[in-house]
């Protein structure tokens, strides 16, 4: 019985840390494609300046009350604009970023088609 | 024919791309925050700094009233700097200002005022820094101009005389 107890013990403790585990990677994902928008060319989680410390708070808190990564985004992007986020959506401003390469890879391919294949 | 579309083609592709990419040289790469836009104030939870009594943000800012929030910290040597330009505010303008003591040390923010003299009307603290991330803001100090629970102004880094005077006529 005294074993039994003990090993019910240690697989609760063994699964809160894994949960604790979880939300720390999640913290940590969500913090590298955040912006420290008063560093230069860090993330939040690089930084440890006083305005990525509170993020980094900040982004804890609200995965706590449940809401998922993109709202996490969705949340930040309200408060300090596209800018702070590394991965960027696809919108008016930024669809040539998305298209470009693209449409290079396709007319890059075209030609190598043309060039090679079709001489053959 | 064939063969002389394909390097007009390239050189065209080349052509796009360049300028696209000079285009982006002249774009200015350093971070502008956007202060103009009117963004409805965050709701949140707090403490008084006097007191150390709970507070809601709904009893702090009241509609149909212009308020000035602050955040300021002892810590800050530019709040130290704009002080006198609060005091002075807060004795000439009928606007409310509101501290926001941010990630401080209680003692030493009460030094703070004692010494530099207190303009606000009411005072809350955000001990984490996570009530001044609700409010879209940078660092210390910072100001927001609010009326009818909207930010209509925001300004970053210390006031100075110009910015006091511009706040003086957005308030008449």
């Amino acid at each position: 019985m005294k074993y039994l107890k003990f090993f019910l013990i240690v697989i609760i403790l063994f699964h809160l840390s894994s949960i604790n585990a979880e939300e720390n990677d999640k913290t940590n994902k969500i913090t590298k494609n955040l912006r420290c928008l008063i560093c230069q060319g860090q993330s939040v989680y690089d930084s440890d300046s006083e305005f990525a410390n509170s993020l980094k708070i900040v982004v804890t808190k609200k995965l706590q009350e449940g809401l998922s990564e993109d709202q996490i985004y969705e949340y930040f992007k309200t408060k300090y604009g596209e800018w702070i986020l590394y991965d960027p959506g696809l919108n008016k401003n930024t669809y040539i970023l998305w298209l470009l390469p693209i449409l290079i890879f396709l007319i890059g391919g075209a030609i190598i088609y043309k060039s090679f294949i079709v001489k053959k | 024919m064939k063969n002389k579309i394909l390097p007009f083609s390239v050189i065209i592709i080349f052509g796009i791309i360049f300028l696209i990419f000079y285009k982006g040289l002249e774009e200015s790469k350093i971070y502008t925050p956007d202060v103009n836009t009117k963004k409805e104030i965050p709701v949140f939870n707090t403490k008084e700094f006097f007191s150390g009594e709970n507070v809601k943000s709904s009893s702090i800012f009241e509609l149909d009233k212009v308020y000035l929030l602050n955040i300021w910290s002892s810590w800050c040597a530019p709040c130290r700097q704009e002080h006198p330009l609060l005091m002075n505010l807060n004795l000439e303008n009928k606007l409310n200002i509101i501290g926001m003591n941010y990630k401080d040390n209680s003692k030493n923010a009460e030094n703070f005022l004692k010494e530099l003299g207190n303009p606000y009307k009411e005072i809350f603290i955000d001990l984490d820094g996570t009530i001044a991330i609700e409010w879209g803001a940078y660092g210390v100090p910072e100001s927001f101009l609010i009326y009818n629970n909207e930010i209509i102004k925001k300004y970053i880094g210390p006031l100075n005389q110009e910015l006091v005077e511009e706040i003086n006529l957005l308030t008449k």
